[in-house]
């Protein structure tokens, strides 16, 4: 059954330069215990997409339309009350930052209790046991000191499970996490994934994991949806995707991936890069968003936009050629 | 933590002597005879060969300093040339005016502008900001001594709410206190106002960018909770920096505030005394607004710690 159903997201700002339109027409879903990953390079609108669903975007001067349905209520049309009650209780997030993302001069117990006093109504007594306890969980050692620490004093990978603690606190039905793994070394980032995935079938939780690490999507999702200029370009479940990309902007992405161990058994190419820039948001786009950076484009599609079509088992993808870049790849 | 203020307090002590003597050299860096200075115009060549003598004015410089130090520390701050009082007695006798002054413009002041400072910050570029700011302009750009003729005309003079001037112990009830303090601590107030509320909202600015913000807003904190616990316990320093440089503000302001409102305190004592060229007692006064204001300095570094966690000594 599906927790969370975006419809037509459009989440547009405007700037000086004319409106941005960040996201443009996304819809998607996220079944209840599933992971979702979304993909893309830096400024596709995937950030935004996940600020959207918190309507953490300032508006203005961002704007968000289309509607964001959550277990049954559409999260745009509740008041900022009904709002505030949802963030960090049914839904909670995990930034990118975590050196930045703990407010430096309150303790790491009392940015955990926070959440549970105020959507969980417990005493300070009860919210600090509890605490202590999220600390445990997500494995930090000597949680009854480090429950009267700050941020300063812990290192980045332990922040960052300070974080998931506190998004986890309250037990959310959906977990954003942006980029949870990027500012973290190597071997600390499979740690993380892995308490995120642990604490997941705990709690039941399902995830929306915005990155642009194709290894930790490989990893931990269970479906993937590709993100270009603001707009879905793909769809599919992981293994699916990785076997059988059909989009030409998803077999860039996954082409410009290093293989480990390649050059040992001389297999060693070329990195493949995706040419050009993104397109310019705020300026309106006629016919493949991806047609200015595509191999296969051609006339039609620099003037119709191609649709989202079914183009295997739960497959979509938004490309005239579709089939043909599947052959292509 | 108790050591660090220890060592700052000894650190304090060589500050404290260079002030002394320069305190001290007042009398010498003043035009002309201090002995023909102190008795005035029409004293004789005998009387300033008395005074001279009396204060031990005949022997060297640094003798004479050092006994000034020695009586100081012994608690004697000499005694006043025209009231022949000790200098002690008679700044504790001013002391209350105007530590009552300078307590309740400071209170006035915390209570007024940071949160004004914190609203313009949540709601800058709006109306209400650009309103708030407008008044810090005009608080600032208006002496002292104007807006208290201007609150003493409009609210004691017309209006009759409030006394128009004088000071009533505290030991005569709270209201009667209060009620004398309200004008003076809003005219002596304004320009401070003014310069907490401008560095609050500019600090507050650049905090509510910070990702540690968002990471509240996620967690669905209310907008109070936000702002004066998150973020202004992050724009504490700066703000806190100048409440503190504030003070030094507050005693220059004093002195004209209570002319104004015919406050007997400190101000209207230091004025007197440098009229009379009562050289003891601007002495003392001068010493002791140095020394408030090393203590004030030493009190700032110790509420650092308070609010800022990665601060330590």
């Amino acid at each position: 059954m599906a927790l969370l159903e975006v419809e037509n997201l459009q989440t547009h700002f405007r700037t000086p330069g004319g409106i941005n339109r960040a996201v443009d027409g996304v819809s998607f879903h996220v079944n209840e215990g599933e992971t979702l990953a979304i993909v893309g390079e830096s400024g596709c609108g995937k950030s935004v997409t996940s600020m959207s669903l918190m309507r953490l975007i300032p508006e203005p001067p961002g704007r968000i339309a289309g509607s964001i349905r959550f277990a049954g209520r559409d999260l745009l049309k509740l008041s900022d009350r009904e709002m505030r009650a949802i963030r960090g209780n049914d839904i909670s997030m995990i930034f990118q930052e975590p050196m930045t993302s703990l407010n430096p001069v309150l303790t790491v117990g009392r940015q955990i209790r926070e959440t549970l006093m105020i959507h969980q109504g417990l005493d300070k007594q009860a919210a600090e046991a509890h605490a202590v306890e999220m600390l445990t969980l997500v494995g930090i050692p000597e949680p009854k000191r480090r429950v009267g620490e700050y941020p300063h004093q812990l290192s980045g990978g332990m922040r960052q499970r300070v974080m998931i603690a506190v998004a986890l606190a309250c037990n959310p039905k959906l977990l954003i996490a942006d980029e949870p793994t990027t500012a973290l070394d190597v071997t600390i980032q499979a740690q993380i994934l892995k308490l995120m995935l642990d604490l997941k079938r705990r709690v039941g939780a399902a995830i929306i994991l915005i990155t642009h690490d194709l290894g930790v999507v490989a990893e931990i999702a269970e479906r993937v949806m590709v993100m270009y200029a603001g707009r879905k370009v793909e769809e599919a479940p992981v293994a699916e995707l990785f076997r059988s990309p059909r989009h030409p902007y998803t077999q860039g992405l996954l082409g410009a991936v290093p293989k480990l161990g390649s050059s040992l058994a001389g297999t060693a190419t070329r990195l493949a890069e995706i040419p050009g820039q993104v397109p310019d948001l705020r300026k309106p786009i006629t016919g493949c968003v991806f047609a200015g950076r595509c191999a296969l484009a051609t006339d039609l599609c620099r003037q119709y936009a191609p649709g989202l079509e079914e183009k295997g088992p739960r497959h979509i993808a938004a490309c005239h050629y579709a089939a043909k870049g599947a052959i292509a790849a | 933590m108790l050591s660090y203020i220890l060592r700052r307090i000894v650190a304090t002590l060589p500050v404290m002597a260079i002030v002394a003597l320069f305190v001290f050299s007042l009398l010498y860096i003043a035009p002309g005879d201090p002995a023909v200075v102190i008795a005035g115009d029409q004293a004789s060549p005998e009387d300033v060969e008395r005074i001279r003598q009396s204060l031990g004015l005949d022997r060297p410089f640094l003798v004479q300093f050092g006994g000034w130090v020695w009586r100081i520390l012994h608690g004697d701050l000499g005694t006043s040339i025209f009231t022949n009082l000790p200098v002690s007695a008679m700044i504790g006798q001013r002391l209350g005016p105007t530590l009552s002054l300078m307590i309740v413009t400071l209170l006035l002041t915390i209570v007024v502008a940071v949160p004004l400072g914190v609203v313009a910050a949540w709601k800058a570029g709006s109306l209400i900001d650009r309103v708030i700011m407008g008044f810090a302009v005009f608080g600032f750009s208006l002496p002292v001594f104007v807006v208290g003729y201007m609150l003493a005309y409009i609210f004691a003079l017309e209006l009759e709410w409030l006394p128009v001037q004088g000071y009533t112990p505290l030991a005569q009830g709270f209201w009667p206190w209060l009620e004398n303090l309200i004008l003076p601590a809003i005219a002596l107030g304004c320009v401070y106002i003014a310069l907490v509320a401008r560095i609050t909202r500019a600090a507050m600015l650049e905090v509510l960018q910070q990702d540690y913000i968002r990471t509240a807003k996620a967690k669905g904190l209310g907008q109070g909770g936000i702002l004066f616990i998150h973020a202004l316990k992050n724009a504490a320093v700066p703000i806190v920096t100048v409440i503190g440089i504030g003070i030094a503000l507050l005693i220059g302001g004093a002195v004209v505030t209570e002319s104004v409102f015919a406050i007997p305190g400190l101000g209207r004592l230091t004025i007197d005394a440098i009229l009379r060229r009562d050289y003891p007692v601007i002495q003392g006064i001068v010493l002791l607004f140095s020394f408030v204001y090393v203590l004030v300095n030493l009190m700032i570094d110790v509420v650092y710690t308070l609010v800022d966690p990665r601060i330590r000594y």
